[in-house]
């Protein structure tokens, strides 16, 4: 089915593992209903989404103009912008300042556009060492695990294997009280940020009339990433570009409520450059590589542009049946659940992984929660058509294509439709008929439903003669 | 004033579930309407419109127009395909498209049948009898693309004998999603397990939609799980006057 067999038996593996099953379920669960109470709470809550949304959208029309008064004034500040194509020019970057710094060792605040260029990797193999800070992230990077959610990393680990990694990949012992746990991760990472050369961070929104970027977190550990090293590279998306500051009023409305069901953050960073003369704290040096890595790709289809609307909350995860199901690190790539499951065709080729959008039952509980309205349903049924003409294309489909090329032509001929009807109502009967095809698919885990013995219209007539 | 009528009926009921079909057609008469019943009718297309197959898709809607250009009304007993021809039609017919316009006219036309009755016909109470607890699933698409919400519990609620108890996640899929459900069935499956559990949680004998076709596979589901609940749709509920056994 278009999908690999290893795929396919993670996907089963992971339906059936009921540990899995249970953590991910009540994590995003809490996380899910925590969002509904407060968004309910907030009476221009709707107002607030179309307004996040247009925003959005004038700021990617816009984008060229918004990312060069971005850098201007970033400059102006004392810092510096770098442009990065992709992953590699992004690396690259950072692999000189560390070279020419002479750093051996970076901390890292919570970032997926690092994720998804592998950037701890790379670093690893020049010798430096990158140390992840979020909570979440540090256990997935000692688990040797890529995030499993957006916002909540480890999400589907359990406390008891929590403190296995710990006991582990730090070689000591752990209990199994969450704030045991925070306190030996605290203890061992603030020495890591007081030896790290460079602090490495994403950004949650690049503001263009003031040249700042704005970080959300919960732990601190942001603030110190980018304070503390003497160094301060932020590495983020060119979409995360809004214009104004002001702007920012209605997007942590929002983000916070989406993602956690907080109000606000515990910290919100606004930050404008490097230190200046009489600055208590702040980095010595200050780059912001901005990177497209495909994104001015997205930004030509007008059609489904509206995905780099995302501000990466993680509430379409929450929402979504399918994720709660086959879980995080089910999806090709870095980004998972609704929004992977549209931005990953998008960047990667539609054909890549042809069966991603057809991983959905179309109900729509993303579009319902996204903070900046973006109609994932329209964009997943846009991808399947898209997969279908290349798929045509390349002649992969054929009795795909004449099964509906036959669908359609019997839909179109009631009389006959009629006729195949009462036939497939017979041939369902056979004693095989609910081993072979689709009806055997469906057997796996439901009774297969019997036709009637009788159409609806078959009676109708009937009825209508009795009359 | 009740007149006439046309009921699109669905491809599955006609073929998997008539009684629905029936049950909508007595409770439509009972409220005294006629009805027109159009042999020409098949599927609305969104089998085809789902798997990505647009042209395909846009035959049979060209089709299912053009058997109810001219209707007044056209009542459907689901929620999914209802949203098919007043929402995705636009889709398949974009703004530079022939049919077009004609989907324009007839997509306001279109009715699902909790909406209908109290909307259109604005009758809550249809005479029915029915000595059951029940809940009520909420389907996918009637529910986030059609916003149909209350209407159903509303009829519901004026079933004599009836008691409705909501269970806990009344919004959450059932699991089905047309060729979702043969495509990924292990998935599929588990969504229904997700669900059944809550509908065992309220203690309801019967579980009610508006859609057969979430019906179809929370029975599947239901009956692999060797449950006793059954699956009814709400126009059956709305049929029923006599004490169930
Ligand atoms: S698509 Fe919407 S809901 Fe999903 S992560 Fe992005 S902003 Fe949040």
């Amino acid at each position: 089915m278009m999908m690999t067999r290893e795929r396919l038996v993670q996907i089963q593996n992971a339906v059936a593992d009921t540990k899995l099953q249970n953590a991910v379920y009540s994590a995003t669960a809490r996380l899910k209903e925590k969002r509904q109470e407060v968004v309910e709470e907030l009476p221009e809550y709707q107002e607030l989404r179309t307004h996040a949304a247009a925003l959005k959208k004038h700021a990617l029309e816009n984008l060229d103009h918004y990312l060069e008064q971005f850098e201007a004034n970033v400059i102006a500040h004392g810092g510096k912008v770098v442009w990065a194509r992709d992953g590699d020019e992004a690396a690259g970057f950072i692999l000189d300042i560390a070279r020419q710094r002479g750093v051996k060792m970076v901390v890292k605040s919570k970032s997926m556009v690092t994720e998804e260029i592998h950037l701890n990797q790379r670093l690893e193999e020049h010798g430096i060492e990158a140390v992840e800070t979020d909570l979440g992230e540090y256990i997935q990077q000692l688990a040797k695990e890529p995030p499993f959610h957006i916002i909540a990393p480890a999400c589907h680990k359990t406390r008891q294997d929590i403190a296995e990694i710990f006991r582990k990949g730090l070689n000591t012992e752990c209990g199994d009280e969450p704030e045991q746990q925070a306190g030996l991760a605290r203890r061992v990472l603030r020495e890591k940020f007081l030896e790290a050369g460079i602090g490495i961070s994403g950004a949650n929104f690049l503001v263009a009339d003031s040249g700042a970027l704005l970080i959300v977190e919960n732990e601190g550990n942001a603030r110190l990433c980018t304070t503390a090293p003497k160094i301060h590279i932020a590495v983020t998306g060119i979409e995360k570009i809004i214009p104004r500051a002001q702007d920012l009023a209605v997007f942590l409305k929002l983000l916070a409520r989406s993602a956690t069901g907080q109000l606000l953050t515990v910290y919100t960073s606004l930050l404008g450059g490097p230190r200046r003369p009489g600055d208590v704290d702040g980095p010595e040096e200050f780059y912001v590589v901005l990177m497209d890595n495909g994104r001015s790709r997205l930004l030509a289809d007008k059609e489904k542009r509206e995905s780099l609307n995302c501000i990466r909350c993680g509430a379409c995860l929450n929402a979504c049946p399918v994720y709660r199901k086959i879980g995080g690190h089910n999806y090709p790539w870095t980004y998972s659940g609704p929004i992977g499951a549209i931005i990953t065709p998008q960047y990667k080729g539609v054909l890549q992984d042809p069966w991603l959008p057809f991983a959905s039952s179309l109900c729509g509980a993303c579009a319902e929660v996204c903070p900046v309205k973006i109609d994932i349903p329209k964009i997943l049924l846009d991808l399947r058509r898209d997969v279908v003409a290349e798929r045509t294309q390349a002649s992969s489909n054929r009795l795909e294509k004449w099964a509906f090329q036959g669908y359609s032509w019997l839909m179109r001929h009631p009389r006959l439709y009629a006729l195949a009807g009462r036939l497939g109502a017979i041939g369902a009967k056979l004693p095989f008929a609910t081993r072979i095809g689709p009806a055997a698919k469906w057997g796996q885990v439901r009774e297969v439903p019997m036709p009637a013995s009788e159409s609806f219209r078959a009676q109708w007539r009937k009825r209508k003669a009795a009359k | 004033m009740p007149g006439r009528v046309s009921i699109f009926v669905t491809c599955i009921v006609d073929q998997v579930f008539p009684r629905v079909g029936l049950a909508m057609a007595e409770v439509l008469e009972r409220i005294g309407y006629t009805i027109d019943f159009r042999e020409q009718q098949t599927c609305c297309g969104q089998p085809a419109f789902n798997s990505g197959y647009r042209a395909e898709a846009a035959q049979v809607a060209e089709h299912f127009i053009r058997t109810f250009r001219d209707a007044d009304f056209v009542v459907v007993p689901s929620g999914s395909c209802a949203s098919m021809i007043g929402h995705h039609y636009f889709d398949v017919f974009p703004p530079e498209s022939a049919m077009h316009e004609e989907a324009q006219y007839l997509g306001p036309r279109v009715w699902e049948l909790s909406r209908f009755l109290t909307e259109v016909a604005k009758v809550e109470d249809v005479g029915a009898k029915f000595e059951q607890t029940v809940t009520y699933h909420d389907s996918c698409h009637a529910l986030r693309e059609l916003h149909i919400k209350e209407a159903p519990r509303r009829l519901l609620r004026k079933v004599r004998g009836l008691t409705l108890k909501e269970m806990s996640v009344a919004e959450e899929c059932c699991g089905f999603g047309g060729t979702f459900s043969i495509k990924f069935p292990e998935v599929s499956g588990g969504m229904a397990r997700t669900k059944i559990d809550s509908i065992h949680g309220t203690g309801a004998s019967t579980v009610v939609s508006i859609d057969s076709s979430c019906l179809m596979q929370l029975q599947g589901a239901l009956s692999r799980a060797g449950s006793k609940v059954r699956t009814m749709h709400l126009a059956e509920v709305l049929a029923s006057r006599e004490p169930q056994s």
